[in-house]
């Protein structure tokens, strides 16, 4: 096997796994410390106990995103080391900040928060839950910065004596243009995930007519965070469709499988053809829409890969420079396809809670268990879109995939890491998805399991800790 | 002070702030076994760096993040030219990170069972490597024009690199036992008094060796001085600890594995990776990025930095109480079988 295929497997495998872990992160870190916080405001139980039950399906996929970040961070040098001597000047700086100003915030507080029940006054306990919150929203801002240089490298030039990209403006890779509309949109998509979790779980309960108090405000809350933030991904989505045809027409192309230019162009919904659709035997086409998705015009005119790919050979040479058409394709349809229906799941589901009521259609709860699966699938794929849709670019425009590879490792290693990091995260998965549905079938815990030890008696010395691994 | 030197002092500064603090945690993972007749006295151990490992292990990787950003080149070499040996240390991170959060998940002895042999095997190869990476680092490696490293993994298996290994084995199962000392109450604390009573003398005989043998062949006049505190420290802990001042113990193995880390950086610097091929070491200034990225990390790292170690201390002091036997709950907090039987 080819070593630069098994990096990129390695990197594919492992980014989108990880990146089943981060939105959820994300999106629920904010959510409980949002219910902690009602508990404090309001008094009542329920809420402290929708945030114990949250919270610790919270802490089971945390450990999942923080051990599998680890590897993100090293497989730069160990896979990539063409890529990281180009790029380190650039692109390191984004990632050592997001360690020293997110990831000692997200993992300190949260040591804080799940042994300092009993140790922190209620108010600075349910402070440090919203920084942890903060700081994976940072995280998400530097790592977003620095995958948006990639998609579209600003403030920098090559050193023409050593080859390699140096950094002259740090404020535009902070302020990308890519940066500032991928930024909302994955936000807006990790609340949409935390949200769906919410309602999938709350939906089983509540079809079960268990722990009514306790999931029917939690199934409220997820139902409007749904809402809110479909629409959130679907704003920012658009203007990052606008600009990715401005910054990356391939992709948008890709996309599509616009394979000659068109003015205006149709939106198609549905293609059977030829996997690449190149031919193109039955398709469901919606006039124009695309033109107004790429470029905000009814009449505006889309470029088409054979064009396009023409023009990148006269900028850069001979060369492929058109990525997998099926993937982007298709991983483009599921992501857009998903984010529409989350939003009308979410507007359905408000309307069928209307003051009070629970429907009785047992099909109704089914969906709302089965919606949990789909934010996990579109984030998956959204991600294969942009960054399968960059190739042959890792840099685009500037240093292609193909030379990023480290020249001194041999395939030989670079397989026993794709299979080991594969079986590993494999028996993980098997392991983390075990204990999820574990702890939340078994539901909240009950008032008195929460309510803190009137025992005064003991001297605080001797009392048990209230948690303990 | 040149930029590229002060970012050579802050990588050192946060792999040391890493192996000080990491270094304990690694320990207790160790002694898990050792220390911890049943169940609850491993949750005893288990809870005396719950809090605070996770925070800990995060030194790595702003130590791997701020190498990116400061010296590309040392990071892509490095971690490309040492690719096992780092696999095994991610593969065993991973492992423990999960087997921490995951093994008070069920109230079922042998799940139980392979999360503590996950928490052991996961601290001991991360605890041996680094050693053994270090010492190569410091010993030089074959490094071709391109600053590619040029040999194979048995390059990196040599009696030098395999004492260090050692000797970090040795001083983070010490500073681990130590800190189960201070941090414990009744028969774990007199435990683990008594194992590093023991520990200590492989420390100093294992560390004492290593230190010399890199004085000879790598040091500089001043690192005598940081060896003279590295074996003071060893020492002080092993008089500490028989005198049942564990605090001080604690102080003697930090400030032992402090001034070892900056032995080696120190007989390291003005190189980053010196190569056996001559000619071809990556250095400080070589292997460095532009003045204006170094410029951007200085303030950004300036700022923060205070910070971070505010926050994290504050994080020490709400923790600061021993923990016993008696402060571990009967029932597992997090799991009560017989409602799941009944839903």
């Amino acid at each position: 096997m080819d070593p630069l295929d098994i990096a990129r497997w390695q990197f594919g495998i492992t980014t989108v796994y990880h990146f089943l872990f981060v939105p959820l992160t994300i999106g629920l870190s904010a959510l409980v410390a949002g219910l902690e916080t009602a508990w404090i405001r309001t008094g009542k139980v329920a809420y402290l106990r929708a945030t114990k039950f949250w919270g610790k399906l919270f802490l089971i996929n945390f450990a999942m995103g923080v051990v599998t970040g680890i590897v993100q961070e090293f497989q730069f040098g160990m896979n990539w080391s063409e890529y990281s001597r180009f790029v380190g000047d650039i692109f390191g700086a984004p990632l050592a900040i997001e360690g020293l100003l997110a990831f000692f915030m997200e993992s300190t507080f949260l040591g804080l928060w799940i042994f300092g029940w009993d140790k922190l006054p209620k108010k600075l306990h349910a402070a440090c839950m919203w920084m942890v919150a903060l700081g994976t929203t940072l995280s998400a801002y530097f790592i977003l910065a620095a995958n948006s240089w990639m998609q579209h490298p600003v403030g920098y030039r090559i050193n023409e004596a050593t080859g390699r990209a140096e950094l002259t403006d740090f404020v535009a890779v902070l302020t990308n243009s890519t940066m500032l509309t991928t930024f909302p949109h994955t936000i807006a998509a990790s609340y949409l995930t935390a949200g769906l979790f919410i309602v999938g779980i709350s939906a089983w309960h509540l079809a079960r007519g268990k722990h009514v108090e306790v999931f029917r405000p939690s199934l409220k809350m997820a139902l409007v965070v749904t809402l809110i933030a479909s629409l959130g991904v679907a704003v920012s989505g658009d203007l990052q469709g606008k600009l990715m045809t401005e910054q990356q027409p391939m992709k948008m192309a890709a996309a599509e499988a616009l394979y000659e230019t068109e003015q205006p162009a149709a939106f198609s919904l549905f293609t059977v053809g030829t996997l690449d659709g190149s031919e193109e035997v039955f398709s469901v086409r919606v006039p124009k829409v695309l033109s107004f998705l790429a470029t905000g015009d009814f009449d505006g005119k889309v470029e088409g890969i054979n064009d396009l790919q023409a023009a990148a050979q006269e900028t850069y040479g001979p060369g492929d420079y058109r990525p997998i058409i099926p993937v982007t394709y298709w991983t483009f349809r599921l992501m857009v396809g998903i984010g529409f229906l989350t939003a009308g799941l979410a507007l359905v589901g408000l309307w069928l809670i209307r003051r009070g009521r629970l429907p009785k259609n047992r099909w109704v709860w089914r969906i709302g268990v089965l919606s949990l699966a789909l934010p996990f699938i579109a984030n998956s794929v959204g991600w294969i879109f942009t960054e399968m849709g960059r190739q042959p670019w890792a840099v685009y425009g500037v240093l292609k995939t193909s030379a990023s590879l480290s020249p001194g490792v041999t395939a030989a290693s670079m397989l026993i890491s794709l299979i080991a990091l594969t079986v590993l995260y494999g028996v993980l998965a098997v392991i983390e998805a075990g204990l999820m549905v574990r702890f939340a079938k078994q539901g909240p815990p009950t008032e008195a399991e929460v309510l803190p030890d009137s025992d005064t008696a003991k001297d605080d010395s001797d009392r048990a800790l209230t948690f303990a691994y | 002070m040149e930029l590229t030197t002060v970012w050579f002092v802050i990588i050192a500064f946060l792999w040391i702030g890493y192996f000080f603090l990491e270094g304990f945690d690694f320990g207790v993972g160790i002694l898990l076994p050792v220390l911890g007749r049943d169940d609850t006295e491993r949750r005893v151990l288990i809870n005396t760096i719950g809090p605070v490992w996770d925070g800990n292990e995060v030194w790595l990787l702003v130590a791997g993040g701020a190498t990116f950003a400061a010296f590309p080149e040392w990071y892509a070499t490095l971690f490309s030219g040492f690719y096992l040996p780092l696999l095994a240390i991610l593969l065993a991170l991973i492992v423990r990170g999960v087997a921490f959060e995951y093994r008070g998940k069920k109230d079922d002895v042998r799940w139980r069972r392979r999360w503590d042999q996950a928490i052991f095997w996961g601290s001991l190869v991360p605890a041996v490597l680094w050693g053994v990476a270090f010492a190569n680092i410091v010993r030089g490696v074959p490094l071709d024009d391109n600053h590619e490293y040029a040999g194979s993994l048995l390059d990196l298996v040599n009696p030098y690199a395999l004492l260090g290994g050692l000797v970090t084995l040795a001083l983070f199962v010490l500073h681990g036992a130590v800190f189960l000392a201070l941090k414990t109450t009744g028969e774990v604390r007199e435990r683990a008094s008594r194992v590093a009573s023991v520990v200590v003398a492989a420390a100093i005989a294992a560390g004492g060796l290593f230190l010399l043998l890199t004085q000879l062949q790598y040091g500089k006049p001043v690192t005598w001085l940081t060896v003279a505190v590295a074996a003071a420290g060893l020492v002080g802990a092993a008089l500490a600890n028989t005198r049942g001042r564990e605090g001080w113990a604690f102080i003697g193995t930090g400030t032992a594995i402090v001034a070892a880390v900056v032995t080696l950086f120190l007989a390291l610097y003005p190189n980053v990776m010196p190569s056996t091929i001559p000619g071809n070491s990556l250095t400080t200034t070589n292997a460095a990025a532009t003045p204006y990225t170094l410029t951007i990390m200085t303030v950004v790292a300036v700022i923060f930095t205070p910070l971070v170690l505010l926050y994290q201390g504050w994080t020490y002091w709400v923790f600061r109480k021993r923990i016993g036997v008696a402060h571990i709950p009967q029932e597992p907090t997090q799991s009560t079988p017989s409602r799941e039987l009944v839903s």
